[in-house]
């Protein structure tokens, strides 16, 4: 998903994105460029300060060999005051420059994270789970890492500026060494950021991947180790962390080569200074002072003029992480809300479905389903595997929309309700329960106003699981885990079918979502839903026949289509699929039956 | 641990290190004379070239300039070698780190690997491993520089006036007792960094993760408020740190123009003594500029010395753990050929400082048999299955396979032959074919398309849209819940167990494919030995016995037509409930 793009462009997307920085935070940026300004000038001015301690004091006194002590403390007052100056320039450049990368981090976190709140399930299908923690965390951090340096870098500039001014003024031949140097400084380190982009880039897809890799693997931990595959998982592992490997060892010896030629290429420039220096020194052009403080402005500004290089570096890995966190802020397809509201908050609704067509772009899941649960009355969802329930369960609670016709709620369509009619409408418990690192009593009330403790032990009762919260060390305090770590699989779902039933919705739709519960249980759960009083609208996804009989209706669906919509007893006498799935247990009973009599016999 | 321990316990870890450390350190001491070169060629040249009698010598600045610019080519090159051994040592070395943390994690217990966020255990192997050779190639090689540098410069300054030496170590050591003082508030601070990173990290992650839910109830303000909590907070700890950084930072600054300042002062006193030249005061200059330098870094790197020891300690924490259930590798023993029996004798099992889950089981299952165990949610029979698979071992008593001793059996021999299917059928994200062919590498297409046949799935994978080659998405989850236990059935099926564990493995499937499923199934393992932990009562229905779990306790045992005529037994409530749901 890198964009391949050239360095030039790179250099250019790269520029664009720290100009955006700058417009979006331009007071603290302001104030850091101003400290890296000052520190470059206190730098140059530290420079000549000691060519003129050189010249002034120090070759004086030592000629004469007698020190004019009050002098001395001047100077020495001077270099501490220049010291203390430094520091609070040291302090606006860094602190400035660190609060400004914090911030748009922060910032884009927000943003991005937002943007995920607001994008739909689907989009969120299509998109693989590390790839959008990486986005909002790590594509954030190197979108915005060039802004770290980038103060300084800038207040270089300034530097440099001041520097050939002040070299000019000096000497124009010392100044020629200097405009040899500095571009030949800043030359190389663009050709070292330019060289290092798309290896940095390699290394950084190729950390996404072992990441991935060890996510998935310790995801299915149980699958490898009940197959004892742990040593192919290793394996698959070890390939690609030795593809990292030699990536990194790729960047380390391109640093290699650079790092050590950018730091000697300064000092070498100070040695043409020197040589130079005394060729000019003869000729009368320059004095020894003005020759040391050439030669110290040299040093000093080795160190800053890589802060360019810094920037320059970080550039590409800003561009790919920038393209990346671009693709989820600007992301289409989110489903915009109506302004309609529902009346009547907690009295049953009637769910329509009206010619409702569902597709992926390789394949069509549903095609022209239409059936309707009346309000306060429940029907039943039936249909062999893969045949297209749960996508109908999503389509009633809106967590997609159709490709075409509509699904209607009172005759509204979902699209046109507002989010909080919405959810305060219909209520979905899902196949695979989802439970969020958080107490009993938040995962239950997921802090919706107006869930109080009686109505949460009201929604456990009815979804039977009062019994095991209350046996719970802290009760509704009790933190269930990671995902819901510490309970059972039945108790994860009897617990987010509480989270249901505490919202009283209007319209409840149960995708299997008793499956790990055994029939007992399942059984108190059914009748306490039956006998709940306003009787809730359900539209519940069964196999098992006292479900079904629960409903007073039954849709029978498969490859996706409404094949029948009737009475269960209606159903069972003239749909042969319906028949044969929903009493595929009691044929299996006969046939066994009649097998073991025919062994008995014989 | 302490930092030292964990340093030495880090570096042993990774004996290659080692490789050719001497040569990469003379590298290193070579490298960094050339930082010293340049103020020596100053001294040299204004003493001798610039202020020779009679005026500037070229002569003179011209060697003094050529032996130091060779000297630099020198050092550059040496300074080549020295990072490019370093990187090819450290990033082999903390490789086989990963490689090794990551087997590890796998070699666990599945009680450790569930103890732990899955998402810490991927950074033991990822960025804790980062920060690692991070350290080792940028910190270390700095701190091992910067360290040689203060030596070095120490002993030229010392060379040139040990008066002035003195006064310059007098002008730093408040700075360093100051900076001291700082390194604990800074590791503290970015402790606190870290620890927020880790909340902002999980409050992400379960945004994504449970986007449907968030969406289905409306909660999106509550998240993102939450989630802007987060993000806030580790902003804020970032920042705090940084400040500290660059108040300990500034402090070398201060010092330095403190001890510019007493050089000056104390220089031109000596000078005017005769005991210095303008050359070695003005070098002194530049030395100091040379010795602040490295206290300054000094300080960043001790804070990346303290992330790394930190990654290193992470590290180590998961490699010390002992797998609790352990492979006896070598000294462990084969299973028998032929069909597997199955003994547990006076086993119980408890969570370590949970309640008992088994007690005092006592049975035995005869090779070649169907077996069913049932029992209501919490009586004890996943923990069966567990146990019988050696997921975990018992907590007293012994589980035998053919009166072989359960943890004496190799993991080779085990996983081949003993093999379950969870109720979660973890996929992974390939196609059904690849996930099929995780239960046995080298299955040709042939081969999976006949144990789709033979399994009565042969209608299913025509109707995928690619059929076998169709991806099941992260986790799987492209397929509904039932379809992904179908492949995970097929996955076991293909690995040809001798006994086969069914731990709920088609709950989510239609009654009719199950029972279909159930049919073929009986079919195709007849002759091994299938065990199969249910709630639907059909597949009890359908198994030469049942075995009943209630609290813990085997209380019932027999075939389901016997079982059910115990009345007001365990069993006969069960079934009569199920009578109820499925009638």
């Amino acid at each position: 998903m890198v964009a391949e793009s050239t360095s030039r462009d790179v250099l250019v997307r790269g520029l664009r994105i720290l100009g955006q920085a700058i417009r979006e935070e331009p007071r603290i940026f302001t104030v850091s460029v101003v400290g890296s300004g000052m520190f470059g000038l206190l730098t140059i001015g530290g420079a000549y300060a000691v060519g003129a301690i050189v010249g002034g004091v120090v070759v004086p006194a030592l000629e004469d060999g007698r020190a004019d002590t009050g002098l001395l403390f001047l100077v020495a007052a001077v270099l501490v005051a220049l010291s203390v100056l430094k520091v609070g320039a040291i302090f606006a450049r860094r602190l400035g420059a660190a609060f400004m990368q914090y911030r748009l981090q922060a910032s884009y976190r927000r943003q991005v994270t937002r943007r995920y709140l607001e994008l739909p399930v689907a989009w969120h299908q299509r998109n693989a789970t590390g790839t959008l923690l990486s986005n909002a965390n790590s594509d954030v951090e190197a979108t915005w890492f060039p802004i770290a340096p980038l103060p300084f870098a800038v207040g270089t500039l300034i530097m440099l500026a001041g520097a050939f001014v002040s070299l000019f003024a000096t000497d124009w031949v010392l100044a020629l060494v200097g405009a040899a140097i500095f571009p030949a400084l800043f030359a190389l380190n663009v050709v070292y950021s330019r060289r290092m982009a798309p290896r940095q880039i390699r290394a950084q897809a190729l950390r996404g991947e072992v990441s991935a890799i060890a996510h998935e693997s310790f995801d299915g931990a149980l699958v490898v180790k009940t197959m004892g595959r742990e040593a192919e998982e290793t394996a698959r592992f070890a390939g690609r962390a030795t593809e990292l490997r030699d990536s990194l060892i790729a960047v380390g010896r391109l640093r290699g080569i650079f790092d050590p030629m950018l730091e000697t290429l300064p000092s070498l420039g100070t040695l043409a200074v020197l040589l130079v220096g005394a060729w000019r020194l003869r000729q009368g052009a320059v004095t020894v002072t003005e020759l040391v403080s050439v030669a110290f402005l040299f040093t000093v500004l080795a160190f800053p003029v890589r802060a360019i290089g810094w920037v320059l570096a970080e550039l590409p890995r800003s561009v790919a992480g920038w393209e990346r966190v671009r693709r989820v802020l600007t992301a289409e397809g989110e489903m915009p809300y109506g302004g309609g509201v529902r009346d009547g908050r907690g009295t049953p609704a009637t769910l329509r479905f009206e010619s409702v067509s569902f597709g992926y772009e390789d394949s069509t899941v549903l095609h022209d389903v239409s059936f309707t649960v009346p309000a306060g009355r429940t029907v039943a969802l039936v249909g062999p595997t893969g045949s297209g329930k749960s996508t109908i369960a999503s389509l009633a609670v809106r967590l997609v929309d159709p490709g075409s016709g509509a699904v209607l709620l009172d005759g509204t369509p979902l699209t046109g309700l507002t989010a909080g009619s919405l959810a305060g409408t219909v209520a979905l418990v899902p196949q695979v329960p989802f439970v969020f690192d958080d107490s009993v009593r938040a995962n239950v009330t997921l802090d919706r106003p107006g869930v109080a403790d009686e109505d949460v032990w009201a929604a456990l009762r009815m979804a039977q699981a009062d019994g095991f919260v209350a046996s719970l060390a802290e009760g509704l305090d009790t933190h269930v885990g990671e995902r819901g770590a510490t309970l059972s699989g039945g108790q994860r779902q009897r617990l987010t079918l509480s989270r249901a039933l505490a919202g009283r919705p209007g319209l409840l739709v149960l995708d299997d979502a008793t499956s790990a519960v055994d029939p007992r249980v399942e059984a108190a759960i059914l009748g306490s839903l039956r006998s709940a009083d306003p009787p809730a609208t359900i539209l519940v996804v069964a196999y098992r026949r006292a479900t079904i009989a629960l409903a007073d209706e039954v849709v029978y669906v498969e490859h996706g289509r409404v094949v029948a919509t009737g009475t269960h007893t209606s159903l069972l006498a003239s749909v042969k699929g319906y028949a044969d799935l929903v009493t595929a247990y009691e044929k299996a009973e006969a046939e066994r039956e009649r097998e073991r009599a025919y062994e008995d016999a014989s | 641990m302490s930092t030292w321990a964990t340093m030495r316990r880090g570096l042993a870890l990774s004996p290659e290190l080692r490789t050719g450390l001497a040569g990469t350190l003379t590298l290193a001491v070579v490298s960094m004379v050339g930082r010293a070169a340049v103020p020596v060629a100053i001294q040299q040249g204004i003493d001798r070239g610039l202020r020779a009698p009679g005026g500037p010598d070229l002569g003179v600045v011209g060697a003094v300039v050529g032996i130091t610019a060779a000297v630099l080519v020198v050092t550059t090159v040496c300074g080549y070698l020295m990072m490019r051994r370093l990187f090819t040592v450290s990033e082999t070395a903390l490789a086989n780190v990963r490689v090794r943390t990551f087997r590890h994690v796998h070699d666990l217990s599945m009680l450790h690997q569930q103890s732990e966020r899955r998402g810490s255990l991927v950074s033991r192997v990822t960025s804790d491993v980062d920060q690692i050779t991070q350290f080792l190639q940028w910190g270390g090689v700095i701190l091992l520089v910067s360290t040689g540098q203060v030596v070095v410069t120490t002993i030229v300054m010392a060379v040139y006036s040990w008066q002035l030496t003195l006064v310059v170590f007098l002008a730093f050591l408040p700075a360093i007792a100051v900076i001291r003082g700082f390194q604990k508030r800074l590791a503290g601070a970015y402790g606190v960094v870290r620890q927020r990173m880790g909340a902002m990290l999980a409050a992400i992650s379960e945004s994504v993760v449970g986007a449907a839910v968030i969406r289905a109830y409306g909660v999106s303000g509550r998240t993102a408020a939450k989630l802007d909590d987060t993000i806030d907070a580790q902003r804020r700890a970032q920042s705090r740190a940084m400040t500290l950084s660059v108040t300990s930072f500034s402090t070398g600054e201060l010092a330095s123009g403190l001890a510019l300042g007493a050089v000056v002062v104390v220089g031109v006193l000596l000078g005017a003594d005769g005991t210095l030249t303008v050359g070695q005061l003005t070098a002194f200059l530049f030395l100091v500029a040379l010795f602040v330098q490295p206290v300054q870094i000094a300080t960043e790197v001790l804070n990346e010395a303290q992330n790394a020891i930190a990654g290193w300690r992470r590290v180590l924490d998961v490699l010390d753990l002992e797998p609790d259930v352990a492979d006896p590798a070598k000294e462990g023993v084969d299973l028998p050929a032929g069909p597997l029996g199955v003994r547990f004798a006076g086993v119980s099992f408890a969570y370590p400082g949970g309640p008992t889950v088994l007690s005092d089981v006592d049975t035995e299952i005869a090779p070649k048999s169907r077996v069913a165990v049932v029992g209501e949610t919490g009586s004890g029979k996943t923990t069966f299955a567990k146990l019988l698979t050696r997921l975990m071992d018992p907590s007293t008593g012994a589980v035998l396979l053919s009166d072989t001793p359960l943890d004496r059996v190799r993991f080779e021999s085990l996983r081949s032959r003993v093999v379950m299917v969870p109720q979660d059928g973890f996929l992974f994200d390939a196609t059904v074919a690849e996930n099929v062919r995780f239960g046995r590498p080298g299955l040709g297409s042939d081969g999976l398309a006949l144990a789709f046949a033979e399994l009565g799935l042969a209608d299913w994978v025509e109707g995928l849209p690619m059929g076998l080659a169709t991806p099941v998405g992260e986790r799987g989850e492209a397929l509904s819940v039932g379809e992904r236990q179908l492949v995970a059935l097929a996955r076991a099926y293909v690995a040809d167990p001798d006994l086969l564990v069914l731990d709920e493995a088609t709950s989510a499937v239609d009654p009719a494919t199950e029972v279909r499923l159930q049919r073929t199934l009986d079919a195709v393992t007849r002759g091994r030995t299938t065990i199969a932990i249910a709630h639907r009562l059909s597949t009890a229905q359908a198994a030469d016995e049942v075995i009943v779990v209630d609290k813990g306790r085997i209380v019932q045992r027999g075939p389901h037509s016997e079982l059910v005529l115990e009345g007001g037994s365990v069993y006969a409530r069960l079934y009569a409930s199920w009578l109820e749901q499925t009638r």
